[in-house]
């Protein structure tokens, strides 16, 4: 139903001299069936959030294309169609400013509504009051301000309001990255529980392994723009193949006792997006990098045995280490 | 968390107005009482409502009417305060405090026409500058810029020498130097909120630019013109109060302090009552905008909302 | 008894004053720590943990942070009754903070070495002359610890501003700065929070070595019980300004005991682990300008009982292992 092919999303940084062009996206394509709830991980500099923001329309598109249900998104004059914001709509990061601090509750819900239906007054309260109810909130958070209800109730309000035109596609920009481990696990819960009830897909955008693993059933793993390794969650998860993939599932302390305090983790700094090398942009820091081969060469990507793909020279046919 | 209700229409409790603007009541109540333990801020309100209040009923409790328009009683001219006349006369024998009251009017007047004018034109180019970008913020700001480079009221003297002394023309002038201050202002906050997420989720439901800068940005942005206005308008009545004292803004027998201060120029230090009322009234009023101003600018700062 | 313990907060008491009114941030706060051991504090938004451990070095506002009881002693010293003098000798030479931000913690204006000089040449303060560094000294000491940081190209770094390093790059420095005065007791308030999951644990692999090598203690902050368990021997978990729960890491996550903690556990998704369920925690944090007496965790408990709503319980369960809850005094209260 998601269908992304070849993405490119470049930015131009200001400064006229330089004319540096940033390359957020590089080379990006992914497959998300209807019911589908893709983890797009990754770190700073990862492009994922950019990759959402493309596919609601709020970036422009270099290169490639996004098709959602067979159509692309691009209209013929080269710009993000509007009429696909019925059909996508996001959820943002950060629930605290996601909501404009001067409108009530009720009239930051309605907006969807008053921008793509006729529904007004009384029909209008009524849809929102459900909206709400969905989302587990009371009939009297309607007219309160943003700044009066906790961060969980805001991400509520934020998802009734992403909800409210019946989309296909939500795509969640770390919608519980800002919130308490508790309230986290109930957004998380709910997320769950409302998928199936409304027939949505998730493009579910994080840096947290744990989340992704509990919420989603595949994963794609990107590193500086690139997608380097995607598949099923449990397989990826419990078999990482990417050298990335693994320092990444190393890195993550467990809430549990007996783990070694010294681990030996992945050295070096995330490049900078801006100079990016000819090989494989994970190079630098690649404990099985191999010097001569692994920078110099484009990196193909590789299907494997159980459908992944993993970007790495590793898993070339017949050349699996 | 339930599945999705239908709920009925008499199920729909359509709360009254109170409940539905209790967070509003709230939060003014809040304002009051932080505006009310600033001290100063309270006096310039009470000076400012003071001032108000005399615009408002000043034509209707002066005590000797008709002098505002310059009746001439020569044999009682440049009388010392007194019980009959609370401030003097001045050198047509008019009641000092009778043209200091509607003198008040005038003030307001000008005040409001000139602030008004200058939100109308500068709010709106701060709005299209911040929002559009570009080219665009270029060309406005740069304009802006050449505007703010000259000292205000040597433009206004410009302007007014242009088009020829009078009132009119003095606050066509003035509202011409104020305007530029609000597009800065505009500008700024806008560039700042078109990048804040809601913006973000405003323009991913498809909202159009116009409804982005009217519905999310504008009243974001009341505050701080709110703040600006009120200090602006001290400083507007003092600006035509300048150039009435030059004798570029009202004529004789205008009753405008500025204009009345410039005749009483003439007259000190003897007869000082002439020059002197009108004087304080405009410091006071200027102070009380200004401290107002503060005050408001205090408790509209969104860290004292919490 | 034993010797006094090297750090330790007794029955620390906080209010805030404010327009609302009165918050009562912190109930009775009981810590311990011994040299050369990490602590962790855990918990969510509203616990408290912060304010805890900010009057360590006296950096709450006093108006309106106001102390009703308690003692936060060092070696011996009440922290919170000694001078401004002695405090000043205290901060950064015995007692160095990290912060969450790096940077909003450095000024944008100055170069890193600029600013390490800076602070070392202030803890020169109080010497006599004759152990006094000189500004080169200093610069070089500034370099040795960046060396110690494992900060790549420290000689050349002292050159850069904030904005040109990386995050994780600029946490490094803060670290570096913090053990400029050798310092015996660390404090993190939220360290890695800010940085990448790869850089994460870089800096907690450099806080382990520190203490390792360096023999140093350290008090980390954290809503992340994966951090604590990671990096810490001890730990504490904090709700509405009450730590509901203390004991070491094997104490705390094999067998943890209060339905607060219990409920965290099972709120967070294990990368390793298919987990089926998350529970969460509904309900939230109580009013603290009115807090309810006795555990201030009533309201959420799915095993309240009468005396929970009168009288705090404070039970040991063995080891160093204790818990505020009446539950284990009616053999409940079992993971």
């Amino acid at each position: 139903m998601l269908d992304i092919r070849s993405l490119e999303v470049n930015f131009v940084t200001k400064s006229k001299n330089k004319g540096a062009v940033t390359r957020a996206v590089n080379n990006v394509s992914l497959k998300l069936e209807k019911g589908d709830s893709l983890g797009l991980v990754g770190e700073s500099g990862s492009g994922k959030t950019t990759i959402g923001r493309a596919v609601v329309g709020l970036n422009h598109i270099s290169a490639g294309e996004i098709f959602l249900d067979g159509e692309n998104t691009l209209g013929p004059n080269g710009k993000f169609d509007k009429k696909f914001h019925l059909r996508a709509q996001m959820v943002f990061q950060d629930p605290h400013s996601a909501l404009n601090p001067r409108m009530t509750i009720l009239r930051s819900v309605s907006e969807p509504l008053i921008l793509h239906t006729r529904l007004r007054g009384v029909a209008l309260y009524k849809k929102v009051s459900e909206l709400l109810e969905i989302v587990g909130l009371q009939q009297q958070f309607l007219y309160r301000y943003p700044h009066e209800l906790s961060g969980g109730q805001k991400q509520r309000v934020c998802i009734a309001r992403a909800i409210a035109l019946n989309p296909e596609l939500l795509v969640l920009d770390e919608p519980t990255s800002a919130l308490d481990v508790s309230v986290q696990a109930l957004i998380l819960e709910f997320l769950k529980s409302i998928q199936a009830q409304l027939d949505l897909t998730y493009l579910f955008i994080s840096h947290n392994l744990a989340v992704v693993r509990y919420v989603c059933n595949k994963t794609a793993v990107m590193y500086l723009g690139q997608i380097v390794e995607q598949g099923n969650t449990e397989e990826i998860f419990n078999d990482p193949k990417h050298p990335y993939t693994k320092a990444l599932l190393k890195a993550v302390p467990l809430p549990k006792s007996g783990q070694a305090r010294r681990s030996n983790p992945l050295w070096g700094d995330i490049p900078s997006p801006i100079d990016l090398p000819e090989g494989c942009f994970f190079f630098s820091r690649c404990a099985q990098a191999k010097a001569g081969i692994c920078d110099k060469t484009p990196v193909p990507v590789s299907t494997l045995s159980d459908g992944r793909q993993v970007r790495c020279i590793l898993f070339q046919e017949g050349d699996i280490l | 968390m339930t599945t999705k209700k239908h709920i009925s229409l008499e199920e729909l409790q359509v709360p009254s107005w109170v409940e539905r603007n209790q967070s509003t009541i709230r939060q003014m109540k809040l304002y009051m009482h932080t505006f009310r333990r600033n001290s100063s801020a309270m006096l310039g309100l009470g000076i400012v409502i003071v001032f108000l209040i005399t615009a408002a009923i000043g034509p209707w409790v002066v005590p000797y009417p008709e002098d505002a328009q310059g009746t001439i009683h020569l044999e009682i001219k440049l009388l010392p305060p007194s019980a009959a006349h609370w401030f003097g006369t001045d050198e047509v024998g008019d009641d000092v405090l009778t043209r200091v009251i509607i003198g008040a009017r005038v003030s307001l007047k000008i005040g409001l026409i000139i602030t008004g004018i200058a939100i109308l034109i500068g709010v709106p180019l701060g709005l299209i500058a911040g929002l559009v970008g570009g080219r665009t913020d270029e060309l406005i700001m740069r304009f802006t810029d050449v505007f703010l480079s000259v000292p205000g009221l040597i433009l206004a003297i410009a302007i007014v020498g242009a088009l020829g002394p009078g009132i009119q023309n003095a606050m066509l002038a003035l509202s011409l130097v104020w305007w530029p201050g609000y597009v800065r202002l505009v500008q700024a906050k806008t560039l700042s909120l078109k990048n804040s997420i809601y913006v973000d989720a405003a323009r991913s439901m498809g909202a159009s630019n116009m409804r982005i800068v009217f519905v999310h940005i504008l009243p974001n942005c009341s505050s701080p013109i709110v703040v600006k206005a009120s200090m602006d308008m001290g400083l507007a009545i003092l600006g035509a109060a300048s150039l009435g004292f030059l004798g570029l803004g009202a004529q004789p027998p205008f009753p405008e302090w500025g204009a009345m201060i410039s005749y009483g120029r003439n007259y000190l230090p003897d007869w000082w009552w002439y020059s002197f009322f009108p004087g304080m009234c405009i410091f006071l009023t200027v102070l009380g905008f200004n401290l107002m101003g503060d005050g408001l600018r205090d408790i509209l700062d969104p860290r004292s909302r919490e | 008894m034993s010797k006094q313990p090297f750090f330790s907060i007794r029955d620390y008491r906080l209010n805030f004053n404010t327009f609302d009114g009165v918050y009562q941030v912190l109930d009775g706060v009981n810590l311990d720590l011994e040299r050369g051991q990490s602590l962790g504090i855990v918990g969510e938004t509203g616990c408290g943990k912060s304010v805890t451990i900010r009057n360590i070095l006296g950096l709450l506002p006093s108006p309106p942070a106001e102390v009703i009881s308690g003692q936060i002693l060092f070696e011996g010293r009440d922290l919170l009754k000694v001078s401004k003098a002695e405090m000043q000798l205290i901060r950064g030479i015995e007692i160095a903070m990290i912060f969450q931000d790096p940077m909003t913690y450095l000024n944008p204006v100055f170069t890193i070495g600029n600013q390490m000089i800076d602070v070392i040449l202030a803890h020169q303060r109080n010497k006599p002359r004759a152990n006094k560094m000189s500004r080169r000294q200093a610069g070089e000491h500034a370099i040795e610890m960046l060396r110690k940081v494992h900060l790549p190209n420290p000689d050349k770094q002292m050159n850069s501003y904030p904005h040109q390093l990386s995050g994780g790059m600029r946490q490094r420095v803060l670290i570096a700065t913090a053990l400029s005065g050798n310092p015996k007791l660390l404090v993190a308030d939220e360290p890695t929070t800010a940085l990448d999951v790869t850089i994460q644990a870089q800096i907690l692999d450099l806080i382990a070595e520190l203490v390792e090598d360096m023999g140093l203690s350290v008090i980390l902050i954290t809503h992340d019980l994966g951090v604590v368990a990671k990096v810490c021997d001890r730990v504490a978990v904090m709700y509405a300004g009450q730590v509901v729960e203390y004991g070491s890491i094997e104490e705390l996550y094999d067998t943890p005991r209060h339905p607060y903690t219990q409920g965290l556990l099972r709120s967070i998704p294990h990368p390793e682990i298919s987990v089926a369920k998350l529970a969460g925690i509904p309900g939230h944090l109580p009013n603290l300008l009115d807090p309810p007496a006795g555990c201030r965790f009533q309201d959420r408990c799915a095993e309240v009982m009468p005396v929970c709503k009168t009288t705090p319980a404070s039970v040991s369960v063995g080891g160093s292992h204790t818990v505020a809850c009446h539950l284990i005094r009616q053999g409940g209260g079992d993971a």
